[in-house]
């Protein structure tokens, strides 16, 4: 078996495992290696070559490709090490074990570990949608990475269900392209993704966003000859009488992401039953103190640069731990109050310091008050006009001398 | 008298503000909180622009497509004639982004731009 020894080892080269490859390189590591299962770097950045990342971190939009540009750069300045093509199969405290069709099986024996996988989407058979079995019917990241990548155009009558930013994002693309999206389809009140979304993807060409509708049947034989929607009730159920049929030959799914983490189950480390990625401290560190995990294999985010964020965080940290200067200390867990679906970092370690806290609501609401409480003790106040569970909100606090942490979203 | 609704998209509230007016000239304008988003509202009503992004066939590389750009935005209106431009075009690697592919595109005076790095 071939053997390889490295003091971080970074499990995925998409944007969280460049920022978190960086960041550990820049905070003393010596050798840091990223395992990567395609042929190049970059990861799901590859075929967004939509603009609207960096917006936050460098002031500039850029595309997927400009903004992971210049992470490899930064990440060949430093020294970072690279294995392409090597999926990784299994994480235990110390060591990563990888295939590579070089080498075969490797193992990497690492001082500490970054998880970085990133996300897979939600497929046909996640959301159990009635009808034939026709060719036509793809996840909108599927339908992005042939268009985008593999040139291939992947229909000319479109309906996309699910109002998430890639379903948007595709709608505008396929019509960039020539063909004709009838609708997007959302079967909750509200908009899945991000307002910029649907007013330069939707609205600029003049695509119906039917909100409280979705698809109830598939027909066609080889190809989609047609889908029939129907508007639902407030429990989500289809009204019959709504009912009608829209002819297509594709559709395209943007029905939500789910955390990779096969490897990380299998490693034992403590996953979140809400965000379905494994629960971390401020510090990004997972149960398994070695291993630390960063980006949207923890939590799904909107924004890349929120990822590259929190992933610098990680890569820092699983720096100062490979060189014996972090431990595992006793961690409060944060907890949800009213109007937060789930907060990350789910614990924290006291101390003085200064924390982001990045949280979703569970439903939309207008004039609010988000705050942070250590019982009675206000630590974090914030008005905001609008929230929305598409859109991630974040609360800054001291962690000084705390003993619980409640985040909480109220109207006033 | 053309009255236009805007759903800004400058911050995540989204503030929809009514604007009207005739031939690029503003009679009025309601609905805004802020000066970004009065701004925001202001050009797009006189001259909406965006950022097109797109690809162009690719040769001597493993892949068969670059990603493209408008290095600046370009009237919203020219967008499909843009299109247009970028599909008739071939490049060969190899590519850095930023490196100008079609010049002053449909004659907006902006660019289209490789927006990755082909080796």
């Amino acid at each position: 078996m071939y053997e390889i020894k490295c003091d971080v080892c970074v499990v995925g080269g998409g944007p969280a495992g460049l920022s978190a490859a960086v960041a550990a390189k820049k905070a003393g590591a010596e050798d840091v290696l990223i395992v990567e299962r395609d042929e190049s770097l970059g990861g799901i950045l590859q075929q967004c070559i939509h603009p609207g990342f960096g917006l936050k971190l460098f002031n500039e939009e850029l595309t997927g490709p400009e903004y992971y540009g210049r992470f490899i750069d930064e990440a060949e300045k430093v020294g970072v090490k690279t294995m392409l093509g090597s999926m990784v199969l299994d994480v235990t405290e110390n060591v990563v074990t990888c295939i590579n069709s070089e080498y075969g099986v490797c193992e990497i024996e690492a001082k500490s570990i970054v998880l970085a996988m990133g996300c897979r989407e939600r497929t046909r058979a996640n959301i159990v949608i009635p009808g034939t079995r026709p060719a036509g019917v793809y996840t909108a990241g599927t339908a992005q990475r042939l268009m985008n990548r593999q040139n291939e155009m992947v229909g000319k009558k479109v309906v996309i269900l699910g109002s998430g930013d890639i379903g948007m994002i595709m709608a505008r693309r396929l019509t960039l392209e020539g063909a004709k999206v009838e609708a997007v389809v959302e079967i909750m009140d509200f908009l899945a993704g991000l307002t910029r979304n649907r007013v330069q993807c939707l609205d600029d060409f003049g695509i119906p966003l039917l909100l409280s509708h979705t698809v109830v049947d598939i027909k066609g034989n080889n190809r989609v000859e047609s889908v029939v929607i129907a508007e639902v009730d407030e429990n989500k159920k289809p009204i019959e009488s709504t009912k009608r049929e829209i002819e297509c030959d594709t559709l395209l799914l943007s029905v939500g992401l789910i955390p990779e983490n096969e490897v990380t189950n299998k490693a034992g480390i403590k996953i979140s039953p809400i965000t379905k990625g494994p629960e971390v401290n401020q510090y990004m560190q997972t149960s398994m103190p070695s291993v630390f995990a960063c980006g949207n294999v923890v939590h799904v985010n909107d924004l890349v640069d929120n990822v590259s964020a929190e992933s610098a965080t990680a890569g820092k940290s699983a720096a100062l731990y490979a060189a014996g200067k972090l431990g595992k200390a006793d961690a409060i867990a944060v907890k949800t109050g009213e109007n937060v679906r789930y907060v990350c970092p789910q614990n924290v370690v006291a101390g003085d310091e200064s924390v982001d806290l990045y949280f979703r609501v569970m439903k939309p609401e207008k004039n609010v008050q988000i705050t942070v409480c250590d019982g009675e003790k206000v630590l974090f106040k914030r008005k905001a006009i609008k929230v929305n569970p598409g859109e991630m909100e974040k609360a800054t606090v001291n962690l000084n001398g705390i003993s619980e942490l409640v985040v909480s979203v109220k109207e006033v | 008298m053309m009255k236009k609704e805007i759903i800004c998209t400058v911050c995540p509230v989204g503030c929809v503000i009514t604007v009207e007016g005739e031939n690029g000239s503003i009679d009025s304008i309601e609905g805004y909180t802020c000066p970004r988003g009065k701004n925001y509202a202001e050009n797009e009503f006189v001259s909406p622009v965006r950022i097109l992004t797109s690809t162009a066939k690719l040769t001597g590389a493993k892949s068969p497509l670059v990603a493209v750009r408008s290095k600046t935005p370009v009237p919203k209106d020219k967008l499909f004639d843009c299109m247009a431009e970028i599909r008739k075009l071939t490049v060969s690697a190899p590519l850095k982004r930023g490196d100008v592919l079609i010049e002053n595109v449909c004659g907006t005076g902006v660019d289209i731009v490789s927006s990755a790095d082909v080796k």
